[in-house]
């Protein structure tokens, strides 16, 4: 079994959901408690990755991300290598992929939170940073777990982006999901099944984490 | 430290328009009917809402004056705000809900002696009743050492045997406390049984006539006539 293959995977969603709770916690917090001009159009643009093919992202990373793209020629000039096919790379392709799944549940937390609370909390000198971390955070805790859950499973499920952007290169941008698609192409059903099989129990018992989840913040 | 505002703040259905002041030691009651802008006046003095125009001065500290821009953050106002419910962060427990913004963490401990809830300190608020969480909430506005205190409606969800008790609590308090105290309610005997200073508020005015037309039963028109029905229940009890 490829078990490189499996690494990379799980090592790809692990990275992706630290990272995108960090960044989805202040987009979250601006799109739940925030009125400004052109916040539809930002609440869509979040979203928007969810809404388009995974190898249209895909393409349009591979545009930004190559040496004559900005991010890429940005990343060149700096260190000297290439952003296309490797494991950063994919990285970022993922936290694009992944950041509605985070973003969306979040908001719902963030909102649901009381505003009154907030308001004892600025009575009591909070700082409104100070409140997000003491009051909004703790309070969230299930929605911030929902979210993490949704983007490390969909993180896993990836596929064409990472194709696109990553290639299929072993221990660096090759993930479960292409291992499977390489081991059918060459007609190897064996390793396709085994790799294939080794998911459903992961994405099984997430599922349940996410239904305990939501059960608990029902209560 | 005296608390002094003029206010105005347009709402929907009518324009608050109110002056008032309130000394060190003294507790002033703003009553009136429900619906009638003293949660908004509160709320301007908290800083939580902005007054169209007017002026909050405690002390000889500007706190919000419309002509001058000035208007300080609730966060700098340092006062206390007893809500009807709503004060207590429901993933703490009574104890760190009551020190969350203690000057002095260990005061925390008198309080709740005081309060008589020191053996509820690790339960959470949905734990304990409505009386008990709104105790905690005096505790905690209490420990940060307010230089002015707010109770809008405190004790208006409880039922009436609890209400009576921590009624009497706040008033045997309020000796020892040194800050002006505003508290707002729309019953008579709350307010009878309490206050040093009336400010009755209907329709976002001062209207000193409304206690005596509410009491003596008179027939009343509109908005007072519906509000008086409230307190007049109350005197039953």
């Amino acid at each position: 079994m490829d078990y490189l293959a499996l690494y990379v995977t799980l090592k790809l969603a692990l990275v992706t959901t630290v990272i995108l709770m960090v960044i989805a916690a202040p987009i979250a917090y601006l799109l739940a408690y925030y009125r400004f001009p052109g916040k539809s159009l930002l609440e869509a643009l979040v979203y928007l990755p969810m809404a388009l093919p995974p190898t249209v992202i895909g393409f349009y990373l591979i545009i930004v991300m190559s040496p004559k793209g900005f991010i890429g020629h940005a990343w060149e000039s700096l260190t000297g290598g290439s952003l296309l096919f490797t494991f950063l790379g994919i990285t970022i392709a993922s936290i694009i992929y992944s950041i509605p799944f985070a973003v969306s549940p979040m908001k719902a937390a963030f909102s649901k939170i009381d505003r009154r609370l907030l308001e004892n909390a600025y009575v009591l000198g909070l700082s409104k940073r100070a409140t997000f971390l003491r009051v909004i955070i703790p309070n969230s805790l299930n929605g911030i777990a929902a979210a993490a859950v949704l983007v490390f499973l969909h993180s896993i499920g990836a596929f064409g982006v990472l194709l696109m952007v990553g290639g299929s290169i072993p221990g660096e941008t090759k993930v479960a999901s292409i291992a499977i698609y390489e081991a059918v192409e060459t007609m190897n059903y064996q390793a396709a099944g085994m790799i294939a099989l080794s998911f459903i129990p992961i994405s099984y018992a997430f599922l349940l984490l996410i239904n305990k989840l939501n059960e608990d913040s029902r209560t | 430290m005296t608390i002094a505002a003029s206010l105005k703040k347009r709402l929907k259905y009518f324009d608050v328009e109110v002056s008032f002041s309130c000394a060190s030691k003294s507790m002033m009651v703003m009553i009136g009917p429900s619906g009638g802008g003293k949660t908004t006046i509160i709320r301007m003095l908290a800083g939580l809402t902005a007054p169209d125009e007017g002026q909050v001065i405690f002390g000889e500290e500007v706190w919000f004056d419309s002509a001058r821009r000035i208007n300080v953050t609730p966060q700098k106002r340092r006062l206390g705000y007893v809500f009807q419910d709503y004060n207590l962060f429901p993933h703490l427990n009574l104890l760190d809900n009551a020190a969350f913004a203690a000057v002095d963490k260990k005061e925390v401990d008198g309080l709740f002696d005081l309060f008589k809830i020191s053996h509820l300190r690790k339960r959470k608020p949905h734990m304990v009743s409505g009386g008990e969480r709104q105790r905690c909430a005096i505790c905690q506005a209490l420990a940060r050492h307010p230089r002015l205190l707010l109770l809008d409606e405190p004790f208006s969800a409880l039922d009436v045997v609890t209400r009576r008790g921590l009624r009497e609590e706040l008033k045997s308090l309020k000796g020892s406390l040194s800050c002006p105290i505003i508290y707002v309610t729309h019953d008579i005997n709350e307010a009878l049984f309490l206050a040093d200073e009336i400010l009755p508020v209907v329709e976002g005015k001062n209207d000193d006539g409304w206690m005596q037309r509410t009491i003596t039963r008179e027939p009343g028109e509109g908005t007072a006539a519906k509000g008086a029905r409230e307190p007049r229940l109350s005197l039953v009890y």
